[in-house]
């Protein structure tokens, strides 16, 4: 009822306006055309200048006003290119917002015809088009070549010593595999997925056999961590918000991200001044109808805290307890998945 | 046409059907309905086109309804959606099935159909001096694969399993597999099947738009005569000639794997609790998910460029017309439409550098994206010089204009920060992608189309003009509101607020906005209900809107304003007049107007001239 009533002055609104314009129309018709078209210059010509203080003072002020709930700096050694970046980019683009919507609404109003303004004929003016199209050229040139700097770092490889996490995602969750002592994730199949074995890890592949299961992402402070991303049904993407960290999850191609925390969880929430703080794990690809609902924590620790929470994890292998079967029994099995699998998530797209 | 200058009636005219028996009375139907006559067709795309943006824009308040205020009930919403809003409630499937309608009818059948198949057919004839396209039959056709695109996605939204709801995008494997997302089942069969009509239609408009610009030009209209106008709508055909069977091979490709149990997209799958197996009981492998988004980008990316030309052509007219003085540097405006044509083609995996894709590979886009600023730098600065010193009129139509350049700056600056891939890192898939596509191509292209109507309405409808004031209502209501709309979403996107999020309060860090997403969904809602002001003032002013007193209400150079009321199919009455200059010598040698029709010697006396010619 009551947004029948709602759409009901919405009706009468529209229907007063629409009366208010051909009652205008009419009275200009008793008008001679100059005096009518010079009001409506006059008007519209300073409702643009008006409008471009609002528009510049609002949208420069509202920026300022929501500051405190921007993403705070990065907590990750690469976010800081990717800040640096941001802030070249708003030097490079902000005068010329400023810019180009001063000269619009100024030129708006000032050149409104009343008065009788005679235009001044001005067709082109070669210099002054090379001009403006050599500088754009050359500010994006320099965006490029930093862009592309930065980019190839974040995106090169890994060093050698980084920790080896897989994050799987599957309508609508993410699963963390750790690579355990040997820093080698074991090779897996979608075949051998069954409620015991969610990942489908092929155990004849000894690396398997330390690999455990997390649905909390636990990284090391200060230590490089390579995500080995992939999915098993359709496209997801590993989103960490607070580190700067994206990379599509995709299903039979393997993709990957590397990054080093710089701040734990607990010293996030001092900083922060929010002891309840925690950092999230999201999904930003759609995904289907609980897209929006895929979250995971991620605990930032100190080297100590990580290798000790690590030590209390239990392989799957064990939990399983496959390491105690007939060792018959296991080559069996071994042995016909090794004939059916050639899929393996250290094969490379990259 | 010089096959056309010695006839002497519209209705005798080498691209008109004889019917000796009909005594070339037209019927009901060869009149409104299977009309060959472009005006005719324009109309009808852009009638199809208004109904399917207030459906489209309807969308979006519902959405952004669940948005503003998540927690709420909404009669209204279970009384229009019934169990896909039960209690009042939108049911996740339903809010994302409305985002990729949303997506699909304003991208394709608003911004394509309505804006680029209403100007194209109605300004290509007559501002190049042509009785008609080069096959009107084609166009006629193109028209009606349009519409029959159009009714298989109407016919989606009323499936029990909903229509497609994976995105715009439709990124496979959620749109193949129906156990991932009940949207992924007919829904999203009917969507490739309008889709693949829709791509007719652009095809056989795009070929006619090229073949008559190319043939049919008047004497003496060369192509550097030719309004901006123009030179838009043929780049524009040239991208979609090119890119739409791109388009569609990677749809014929989805069908494939969806009906035909093949894995062009699909790999390594579990779902519905078993692995994914083709018909030999093997798993199956080798499919890329990725190379769908290249195929789809390749047509996506050019889209956007398709969906702004026409509204930059329409706006550089209008400024140059409505400012009493030449467009800045004509010369160079063609080229940097050639320019962004040219560079259209090569900056689509930009939309893809989160996405799996060779990193390598992203730089080369990101260099090739940055420099499409250039070009589109040169139009802003070109713009603002036109209307420099001019003596600016202000139709509804210059409102728009102006308003459509501001929209591009704000727009295509934040593009800048996109195009590059290592902020694309941090802002991919977040709102500031939201605010940035739909200020510079949404809300843009969407003015280009308003500027476009206001402007030609007196062409279109016979000589009746749209309120002036309702219409000075609808673009103050409309660009304040749509900023408030759209530029807060930048500072979301700072946030890291990720887009198609049904919900916010399960994380933390995306929930910090609630007072400001309804803001935005309040400003939705009005200016949904400003563009009533438009509806009403359009379809009344199409039988009861105030004559014009002259043929030529704007004082324009160019040659559409030449032919009379009422105008018959074919165009002129009598030959098609010759060409003497370009159209936009705007306040040269001091004089208000040099219409293109006129030869130098009769500048002095244009009136006389035109009414002896019957132009006038």
């Amino acid at each position: 009822m009551n947004s029948f009533l709602g759409l009901l002055i919405i009706a009468l609104i529209l229907l007063v306006l629409f009366q208010v314009g051909r009652a205008l129309d009419m009275i200009n018709a008793l008008r001679s055309e100059e005096e009518i078209k010079e009001r409506n210059n006059h008007l519209q010509g300073t409702l643009f200048l008006v409008f471009m203080v609002l528009f510049l003072f609002g949208s420069i002020a509202s920026y300022f006003y929501y500051q405190d709930r921007y993403l705070p700096e990065p907590v990750s050694v690469h976010g800081a290119e990717i800040s640096f970046m941001f802030f070249w980019t708003t030097v490079a683009t902000l005068p010329v917002f400023v810019a180009t919507h001063i000269a619009l609404f100024w030129f708006a109003y000032k050149y409104r015809n009343v008065n009788g303004r005679k235009p001044y004929y001005y067709s082109h003016n070669n210099r002054l088009e090379l001009i403006w199209t050599v500088i754009p050229a050359a500010v994006m040139i320099l965006l490029v070549f930093q862009g592309m700097r930065s980019w190839l770092k974040i995106m090169g490889d890994a060093p050698e010593n980084a920790i080896v996490i897989e994050a799987t995602a599957q309508q609508f969750q993410w699963n963390f595999r750790y690579s355990g002592a040997d820093n080698v994730l074991g090779k897996k199949t979608v075949k051998n997925i069954t409620t015991d074995n969610q990942m489908g890890q092929i155990w004849s592949d000894k690396a398997n056999q330390d690999d455990f299961i997390t649905q909390e992402l636990h990284l090391p402070v200060g230590k490089p961590v390579l995500v080995r991303i992939n999915s098993i049904d359709v496209l997801h993407s590993f989103y960490l918000p607070h580190f700067d960290v994206k990379m599509d999850a995709v299903p039979g191609i393997p993709t990957q991200f590397w990054f080093t925390p710089t701040t734990t969880t607990a010293e996030a929430r001092k900083l922060y001044d929010n002891p309840e703080f925690e950092f999230e794990v999201a999904c930003a690809e759609l995904c289907g109808a609980a897209h929006y609902n895929m979250r995971r924590v991620a605990i930032v620790e100190t080297e100590e805290e990580f290798n000790k929470w690590a030590k209390e994890q239990q392989p799957t292998y064990k939990a399983l307890g496959l390491d105690e079967q007939e060792l018959d029994n296991d080559k069996r099995i071994v042995e016909k998945e090794e004939s059916e699998v050639n899929q393996t998530t250290d094969s490379s797209t990259l | 046409m010089s096959t056309s200058s010695n006839i002497d009636t519209a209705h005798t005219i080498a691209v008109h059907d004889h019917h000796d028996d009909h005594h070339h009375e037209e019927t009901f139907i060869q009149k409104y309905v299977f009309s060959m006559d472009h005006k005719m067709i324009s109309r009808q795309f852009l009638i199809t086109g208004v109904i399917w943006a207030v459906i489209g824009v309807l969308f979006s308040v519902l959405f952004r309804l669940q948005l503003g205020w998540p927690n709420e009930s909404f009669p209204i919403m279970e009384a229009l959606l019934g169990g896909w809003a039960e209690g009042g409630k939108l049911q996740p499937e339903f809010y994302y099935a409305l985002v990729t309608m949303h997506g699909t009818i304003m991208v394709f059948f608003v911004l394509t159909a309505g804006l680029s198949g209403t100007f194209s057919n109605l300004l290509i004839p007559l501002q190049l001096g042509a009785r008609d396209m080069a096959s009107p039959f084609l166009n006629m056709l193109s028209y009606w694969f349009f519409f029959s695109a159009g009714m298989v996605m109407l016919v989606s939204l009323f499936l029990s399993t909903g229509p497609a709801s994976g995105g715009w995008t439709v990124y496979p494997p959620l749109s193949v597999l129906e156990q991932a997302s009940p949207g992924s089942g007919t829904g999203m069969t009917l969507w490739l099947v309008s889709m693949t009509l829709f791509i007719v239609s652009s095809l056989l408009g795009g070929l006619n738009y090229v073949a008559t610009i190319l043939n049919m030009r008047t004497q003496g209209m060369t192509m550097m005569r030719m309004p901006l106008t123009i030179w838009a709508f043929f780049f524009t055909a040239i991208l979609g000639v090119l890119s739409f069977p791109v388009l569609l091979s990677g749809c014929v490709l989805l069908l494939f794997d969806r009906g035909l149990g093949t894995s062009f997209y699909l790999s390594d799958i579990y779902i519905g609790g078993e692995p994914l197996m083709n018909a030999a009981g093997e798993l199956m492998q080798g499919g890329s998910p990725i190379l769908f988004q290249h195929l789809f980008w390749f047509l996506g990316h050019p889209e956007v460029y398709i969906v702004i030309l026409p509204a930059m052509g329409m706006v550089s007219h209008i400024l140059a017309t409505n400012s009493r003085k030449p467009i800045f540097g004509y010369s160079a405006m063609v080229l940097s439409i050639m320019a962004i044509t040219v560079l259209a083609f090569l900056v689509w995996a930009h939309h893809m550098f989160m996405s799996g894709m060779n990193p390598f590979v992203g730089s080369i886009f990101v260099l090739f994206t940055l420099l499409i600023a250039v070009p589109s730098a040169i139009k802003v600065f070109n713009w603002i010089a036109t209307i420099w010193r001019g003596s600016i009129n202000y139709t509804p139509a210059t409102l728009f204009s102006i308003g459509f350049v501001s929209l591009f700056i704000s727009g295509g600056l934040t593009g800048i920060f996109l195009g590059n891939s290592t902020l694309d890192i941090r802002l991919h898939d977040n709102y500031f992608v939201i605010a940035h596509f739909h200020i510079v191509m949404g809300l843009a292209a969407g003015f280009g189309l308003f500027a476009g109507v206001y402007h030609w309405f007196p062409k279109m409808f016979n000589g009746r003009m749209m309120n002036d004031t309702l219409g000075y209502m609808h673009f103050w209501v409309t660009f304040i509101g749509s900023y408030c709309i759209f530029w807060p979403m930048h500072y979301l996107g700072l946030s890291g607020v990720p887009r198609r999020y049904f919900n916010f309060e399960t994380f933390e860090t995306f929930n910090a906005y609630g007072d400001l997403n309804q803001f935005i969904s309040t400003a939705a809602i009005v200016v949904f209900f400003g563009q009533f002001l438009f509806l009403i003032n359009f379809f009344y002013s199409i039988n009861s809107g105030r004559k014009s007193k002259t043929l030529n209400p704007w004082e324009s150079n160019s040659i559409e304003w030449t032919t009379p009321l009422n105008a018959g199919h074919g165009n002129w009455v009598g030959a098609i007049p010759p060409v003497f200059r370009g159209p936009y010598e705007y306040g040269k040698e001091g004089m208000h107007v040099r219409p293109q029709v006129v030869p130098d010697a009769h500048l002095d006396n244009q009136d006389e001239y035109l009414d002896g010619q019957g132009l006038k």
